[in-house]
């Protein structure tokens, strides 16, 4: 059976040209990057390489910082709390604006402050999943202290203007952070041109290791840290540096940021998308949640009438096909996809979506092959489906 | 949390394989016409439970012989996850031949039974035991139409815990008799909350009507305030024993020996004491005192007058009393 990888928004398959560089790290090359011994030094050069990448990768200044971290999780925790420590706890500031549609690493974060009597701003998104810059103008008062806006949506693949909130959030002399883990390698990201001052990313969503991300900041917001310990990273963050993990993310971004490999995103990825989307969208009742501009080029969530979202799952899996679906019933909350909900889309269609997302890795062969899947499976489920089923006239429907 | 919790999503590794093959391939899924009940010579009922805006919507027909009242045919259609699927043919199936009352008495639990590979192992994650209940109700749902009452009137209890059918009276019973304190303990003495967890707190899976943390916090204070009342009973029939009294009762009872048989005794050479404080120190109860005028700095204070307040304490209020001066 063919297996078909479309969950890459979850994460992604370890370049093999990234696991290779890694390699050495993992065997010969094992020093601690602190010791003073060749063991140690060994591993400055790569190490130096991958810090060159992940600078170019997002346009960072050399005056500025990134901060490898363990992942993008970690980095917004970093920034969050970073800014709770230096400019809420001391009284300076009380307010922190964010969107209704972040990843839980920013949201889950948030509600803890909230706890600790900050005040949150939740912007809600308008019906295309997107906010719109002029509502951050709208709430920035004098004891805002921070500003984080995901840049592309993890469900939907919208791209949300960052570049517009940046010049706003430096306008009104605001920090500003985004959360770049689904825009990095999917489309250009460059801090400078947007006025970015915090940024996350993490590895393992393009084609690097798990276990891995980074932490932009720029010159003059430095925060205090979130792991105390050793000097490592200057001190900003503490803990024996992952070093081929490093130099594999390090690889990765730069080829999934060079100009080829968006150029390549945004044709052939895309390409692919779009078959899928296209023939998908030919099944009646189906629609793309959000629409179809101004996203990532390798994401797509379809709402299919009728289907719900882990049964597609399911018969998509049992023909060795990965998605995902934003609301699983399998959790212990069975709330619908908090995207599909801040749109205010229609409640029937709330557990209907598929998202399809995919990468670089996937072949016109794999495109084919799903298409034929998802088509055989919305017939068999709807045809299961209390949503298409027979009443007589007299049966008052209660669906 | 435990071992068990830590790494997550493996629910799909937990079905049974009739779970997995129902999934795939339901036997009982479809529709009954009017015209196939008619060639049936029974009477057709359709039943709906759910709603697809929640995830989970389940339609249930039946084909039922008004002669007899037995189900003769028993099909379902259904939006919602694998295990819904499952849930719901099996449902259809052990509807299939029952007289409608019999059909009622089908439980979620016989649902999730009849999907196990063998009687030890569970069919579904805990997680997924709900799916079973929409089956339950549809089933009661499809029997109210058919004998057109209220589908409440098959349920004489308050199911809690619809997944576990654990009802109101029952956990308000353990928590009285176990003297339990939390809602995990709840959940291994009922099993209440050990499948959706919806029934434990707002926010859950679904909304409930009852939820585990109001039913202990509230039969909590019902038993403290039954404490009370006991204590206040026993007191006014002369019945109270030191330990079972309330901490006011306790200085009540001891000022009123001290009263009788210290006090005046003190009061002749000039002093008096009083009670500063009364601490279960189990086995002891430790009295704390303070010595007051001409007693305040009697050598006697820590020999012979502590020694006969707390022989006569002993011996008319609690023979574990223990007398400190402060």
């Amino acid at each position: 059976m063919m297996e078909v990888y479309l969950d890459n928004n979850a994460t992604t398959m370890v370049d093999p040209l990234v696991f290779d560089e890694m390699k050495p790290f993992l065997t010969n090359i094992y020093g601690n990057p602190n010791s003073l011994h060749r063991f140690g030094s060994g591993t400055h050069p790569k190490m130096l390489e991958a810090l060159d990448y992940l600078y170019d990768g997002i346009n960072a200044n050399d005056k500025d910082d990134i901060i490898i971290t363990g992942n993008a999780t970690e980095s917004n925790n970093t920034v969050i709390k970073g800014i709770w420590i230096d400019k809420i706890l001391n009284g300076d500031k009380n307010h922190i604006i964010t969107t209704e549609v972040e990843h839980p690493a920013i949201t889950a974060t948030l509600k803890f402050l909230e706890t600790q009597g900050v005040n949150v701003t939740y912007l809600p998104v308008n019906e295309e999943g997107v906010l719109e810059a002029h509502t951050v103008r709208a709430y920035i008062k004098d004891e805002t202290a921070l500003v984080t806006v995901m840049w592309a949506n993890n469900e939907t693949g919208k791209i949300f203007p960052i570049e517009e909130i940046g010049e706003i959030c430096k306008e009104m002399n605001v920090a500003f952070h985004t959360d770049a883990t689904q825009a990095i390698g999917k489309i250009t990201v460059d801090v400078q041109k947007c006025n970015v001052d915090y940024l996350s990313f993490s590895a393992h969503k393009f084609h690097g290791p798990k276990g891995i991300g980074g932490l932009y900041v720029k010159k003059g917001y430095e925060l205090s840290p979130l792991f105390h310990g050793g000097e490592q990273m200057a001190g900003k963050r503490a803990g024996t540096v992952d070093v081929a993990s490093m130099v594999g993310m390090g690889l990765a971004m730069k080829l999934a940021t060079q100009k080829s490999a968006i150029d390549y995103e945004q044709t052939v990825v895309k390409g692919y998308r779009d078959q899928l989307e296209t023939a998908i969208l030919e099944i009646p009742e189906t629609l793309v949640i959000g629409g179809k501009d101004n996203r990532t080029p390798n994401t797509t969530l379809i709402s299919i009438r009728g289907v719900e979202g882990e049964s597609m799952l399911w018969d998509l899996n049992q023909k060795g096909i990965g998605a995902s679906t934003g609301s699983a019933c399998a959790s212990e909350s069975l709330e619908a996809n908090p995207v599909m909900n801040a749109f205010g889309s229609d409640s029937e269609l709330a557990h209907t979506g598929v998202r399809l997302s995919l990468s670089r890795f996937n072949t016109q062969e794999e495109v084919d092959y799903a298409i034929e899947v998802i088509k055989a499976a919305v017939m068999r489920l709807r045809h299961i489906s209390s949503s298409y089923a027979y009443a007589p006239e007299s049966h008052n429907s209660q669906l | 949390m435990a071992k068990g919790d830590l790494v997550s999503g493996s629910i799909w590794d937990e079905y049974s394989n009739n779970v997995i093959k129902r999934m795939d391939d339901p036997l009982h899924q479809g529709e009954i016409t009017e015209e196939r009940a008619k060639e049936l010579k029974s009477k057709l009922i359709i039943a709906d439970f759910g709603a697809e805006s929640c995830g989970d919507a389940v339609r249930l027909y039946w084909a039922v012989n008004e002669d007899t009242n037995v189900i003769e045919e028993s099909k379902f259609k259904s939006f919602g996850c694998g295990t819904a699927i499952a849930s719901s043919d099996v449902m259809a199936e052990l509807c299939i031949g029952k007289t409608v009352d019999e059909a009622v008495k089908i439980t979620n639990i016989d649902v999730e039974f009849a999907l196990r590979d063998n009687a030890d192992t569970p069919a579904v994650p805990p997680q997924k035991m709900h799916c079973s209940v929409m089956a339950y109700d549809v089933i009661k749902k499809a029997a109210a139409e058919y004998k057109g009452v209220d589908m409440e009137s098959f349920e004489s209890e308050i199911m809690v815990c619809e997944c576990a059918r654990v009802s109101l009276g029952t956990i308000q019973e353990v928590i009285r008799i176990n003297d339990l304190t939390t809602v995990e303990e709840i959940t291994d003495y009922t099993k209440a909350g050990a499948f959706c967890k919806s029934c434990i707190k707002p926010g859950g899976h679904e909304d409930r009507e009852w939820y585990l943390v109001d039913i202990l916090k509230d039969t909590r204070l019902e038993m403290a305030s039954d404490k009370l009342k006991n204590a206040a009973d026993a007191s006014q029939n002369g019945e109270a024993s030191f330990d079972t009294m309330t901490i006011v009762q306790r200085i009540k009872a001891v000022d009123a020996v001290l009263d009788t048989d210290i006090r005046p005794m003190l009061v002749m050479d000039g002093g008096n004491m009083e009670i500063i404080d009364i601490k279960d120190n189990t086995p002891h109860y430790d009295i704390y005192i303070r010595y007051l005028g001409a007693c305040n700095g009697c050598d006697s204070g820590s020999t012979g007058t502590l020694y006969a307040i707390e022989s006569v304490l002993k011996d008319k209020v609690d023979e574990n009393i223990r007398i400190l001066p402060i």
